[in-house]
């Protein structure tokens, strides 16, 4: 608790080795236009001196249409003042999403430690105390058993509390109210009580924040019954994911990543939301369905630029939704693909890529060509150096050779 | 016991001829009468930071009996539990009340149905106290589809949401910061209610307790913690357990009532004073001192860290519904016979109530993945193909 992130990007790069190879890589031969430029859109980021560099090519930013995400499809020569939608940051995204909804249902409150008059440590409820007053934005003592315990029974009474973890490790304190009264509760009172709480906070490993601040634990929390499981990765799902499980009546847990809250990117104007228990197709393909998730997403993305170059073409799908699986659009790709490769942040073992490697072959053995590989992070605490970090999560060269190895 | 009796201006005398029913010669109609009366609690209360209430309680015929058939039912209701659990149908846990059932019945009196109460596992009087009915009790006891959680969710999990009634919790202490959640909604609604949120002297200890009372007292919200001493956390008395077993002293900065848990009066005076400082000033601690006659659960026989000349002197001495007889025949409300048959009536009740359960079905195979999720969604929605149901039974 003791590293309070202020802004973990606002002058620094997502990821120096990610944004270099991007913006250096100008002329990537790519037969789909529309995923280069796209990611091209959403990284293009706020470097060191806050510059903000859009469409380096100057390529049209035509969206990605895909089954989840609908968004109206730019024309093609259009420029980017004049086209719909507005651009923020993820961190942002996510503010604009909460804000929505607790102007349009007064019951939506949120409580967290330094949410309030700080603004929050990522900056996600900048301003909603100083609109909405401190009733309704609550700044917490540093107790989250108690105040998790809390925002439950205020939701059992109908209540819809945002209830922030500053960084997704400190809920472990509070794993007892989340999974004995936050999951079980709709179900011991034979469906008398809802708990329609959003539990949110930023995990995964970030630049060196040491082993307590670098936790995963959408694998801890998994296996809970009665609890939803989502994860964001861009602006547009952010905000949409964040409004849906707002509105949804069941307890649903929102994993942020802490290094991809500047990403940026043009989202609709209008109020959408995204379904809670779909997938994301971020790039079709026929050779190899990739699941991945969160912040991994980036280096399969970027890794597919190797793929496609050495004429592999993958499919790469953001599974969003960690609890339930989609194993609908899973099911549909694997079908199509026969090959599949997780690639996940989580610990190898006990991991989200261990339950979906187990839900994959069960219900779609028949259709595999090759045994399921999944990357994770190694089984060790993550180390404080950087070049030691680097290598406990996955990289794009190994999902590289994962594929290579994957489609002999 | 020191009695004052005051006399209403309404000239209800004495009657011993006033009938009311052909074979019970009453004194006068107990049953509608609101006569005042005003009772002393033999205990005075202990107070910390705070004025302690009066010890005269204000009560009426019609209220002291109905606490005696109250606490009568509940009574009857856990004996006949333990002898269903001995009879292996009731499985797993039972944590029985008798012996404390004055804090039930007395909380009852001072509130309304529109405030909380939230409690821990010993919770089966405390549900019927908020208007549960013995059939709900017994068939989810028995895990039958006429309980009150459908049977999923057993002895520890008894909740009735339109009586504000949370619960029914297994895990010790875990209920305070919801207690305290639900007092924040109150607050958040403006409702003008409190929330009574109970745990035992074992829980007293845990740390989420006072977590939540420091954001109580922070948020100034109306939650009422009420402690209800047993003495006995499990095995553990409370000396081995607690170095300041001054349990409405804990809370330190927080106000806090010690009350007579085994006098229903005194319980009800505690909670109507607690009720209104909360409205008024946030949260106070009320500790009950009570006892418990069975062991902790019926896997404990409740004999080996105390001795059964202890629990007799109890039973002989501070007995709820022992006192609120005396406090009904040496008022004359009603005669021995009256009071015995009200017992024999309760108990009557509570056999049927069994009977009645027992035909009550077990829940079917398919209820199993109901209620996980509201609307439905996990198991039946999301297979490999989303029209198909994938939960198969073994």
């Amino acid at each position: 608790m003791a590293a309070i992130f202020q802004g973990v990007g606002a002058a620094a790069p997502l990821s120096s080795s990610l944004s270099n190879s991007f913006d250096s890589n100008k002329s990537v031969f790519s037969p789909r236009r529309s995923f280069s430029v796209r990611k091209r859109a959403s990284f293009a980021v706020v470097r060191s001196d806050g510059i903000v560099n859009l469409n380096p090519n100057g390529r049209s930013a035509q969206r990605l249409v895909s089954n989840a995400v609908a968004t109206k499809a730019d024309g093609p020569a259009a420029s980017s003042s004049s086209k719909p939608g507005h651009e923020l940051l993820l961190f942002e995204a996510l503010q604009e999403g909460l804000e929505e909804e607790m102007e349009r249902d007064p019951r939506v409150c949120v409580m967290g430690e330094d949410v309030g008059h700080y603004g929050g440590s990522y900056k996600v409820t900048k301003g909603l105390a100083k609109r909405f007053g401190d009733l309704r934005v609550l700044d917490t003592p540093i107790a989250e058993n108690s105040f998790t315990g809390m925002g439950i029974g205020a939701a059992m009474t109908g209540l819809r509390p945002v209830i922030e973890g500053m960084n997704m490790g400190f809920l472990l304190l509070a794993f007892n109210q989340i999974s004995n009264n936050c999951g079980m509760l709709h179900y011991t009172s034979g469906g008398q009580f809802t708990i329609p709480v959003v539990i949110r906070g930023p995990g995964g490993v970030g630049r060196q924040l040491g082993a307590e601040h670098s936790q995963r634990l959408e694998s801890y929390f998994q296996s809970i019954p009665g609890i939803q499981m989502v994860a964001c990765s861009t602006p547009y799902n952010a905000k949409g994911l964040m409004k849906a499980a707002i509105r949804s009546e069941n307890p649903v847990i929102l994993f942020e990543h802490v290094l991809l809250y500047n990403l940026k990117e043009r989202i609709p104007d209008e109020d959408y939301i995204c379904n809670l228990e779909e997938a994301e197709m971020v790039r079709p393909g026929e050779h190899v369905t990739i699941l991945t998730y969160s912040r991994m997403r980036y280096h399969v993305m970027q890794a597919a630029k190797t793929l496609v170059n050495k004429g592999y073409d993958p499919e790469v799908i953001d599974i969003r939704s960690l609890k339930p699986f989609d194993l609908h659009t899973i099911g549909n790709s694997v079908k199509k693909t026969h090959r599949v490769l997780i690639v996940e942040e989580c610990m190898r073992t006990g991991g989200i890529g261990a339950s979906l490697t187990a839900a994959i072959t069960e219900n779609f053995n028949d259709y595999l060509d090759a045994p399921i590989m999944c990357l994770s992070s190694q089984d060790v605490p993550t180390p404080y150096a950087g070049t030691l970090e680097e290598v406990t999560v996955v990289q794009p060269a190994q999902i590289v050779t994962a594929v290579e190895q994957l489609c002999q | 016991m020191a009695l004052s009796y005051l006399r209403s201006s309404s000239s209800r005398s004495v009657n011993l001829l006033k009938p009311l029913s052909s074979s019970l010669p009453l004194r006068r109609p107990i049953s509608t009468d609101t006569t005042p009366i005003t009772v002393e609690t033999s205990v005075p209360f202990t107070s910390h930071q705070c004025d302690a209430p009066s010890r005269s309680v204000e009560t009426n015929p019609k209220e002291l009996l109905t606490f005696f058939r109250d606490m009568a039912l509940m009574r009857r209701m856990e004996i006949a539990a333990d002898s269903l659990y001995k009879a292996k149908l009731i499985r797993g846990f039972c944590h029985l009340y008798d012996g404390q059932e004055a804090v039930a019945v007395g909380m009852e009196a001072a509130i309304t149905k529109k405030d909380c109460i939230i409690t821990a596992y010993r919770d089966h009087c405390t549900f019927i106290g908020r208007g549960g009915t013995l059939l709900e009790v017994f068939a989810e006891l028995m895990g039958r589809q006429a309980g009150c959680s459908k049977g999923k969710g057993g002895s520890m999990h008894f909740y009735k949401k339109d009586s504000n009634f949370y619960g029914g919790h297994g895990i010790v202490g875990a209920q305070v910061p919801l207690g305290c959640g639900l007092a924040f909604a109150q607050k958040y609604s403006k409702d003008e209610t409190v929330t009574f949120a109970l745990y035992g002297d074992g829980a007293a200890n845990q740390g989420q307790l006072f977590e939540a009372l420091n954001i109580s007292a922070l948020w100034d919200l109306p939650a009422i913690l009420v402690c209800e001493n047993n003495h006995y956390g499990m095995g553990t008395a409370e000396w081995r357990a607690a170095k300041s077993p001054a349990y409405y002293k804990r809370g330190d900065y927080v106000p806090g009532l010690k009350v007579d848990g085994m006098d229903a009066l005194a319980v009800k005076q505690a909670c109507k004073f607690a009720k209104e400082h909360a409205l008024k000033n946030g949260p106070i601690i009320l500790e009950m001192d009570t006892y418990r006659y069975h062991g902790h659960s019926m896997s404990d026989p409740g004999s080996t860290y105390r001795t059964r000349d202890e629990i007799s002197g109890v039973r002989q001495e501070r007995d709820p519904i022992e006192r609120i007889r005396k406090l009904i025949l040496s008022h004359d409300l009603a005669t021995e016979k009256e009071l015995k048959d009200i017992e024999k009536e309760v108990r009557k009740e509570v056999d049927d109530t069994i009977t009645q359960a027992k035909e009550s079905p077990m829940p079917e195979p398919s209820k199993l993945f109901t209620n996980v999720y509201a609307k439905g969604l996990g198991v039946e929605s999301f297979g490999a193909d989303r029209k198909e149901v994938r939960a198969t039974l073994p």
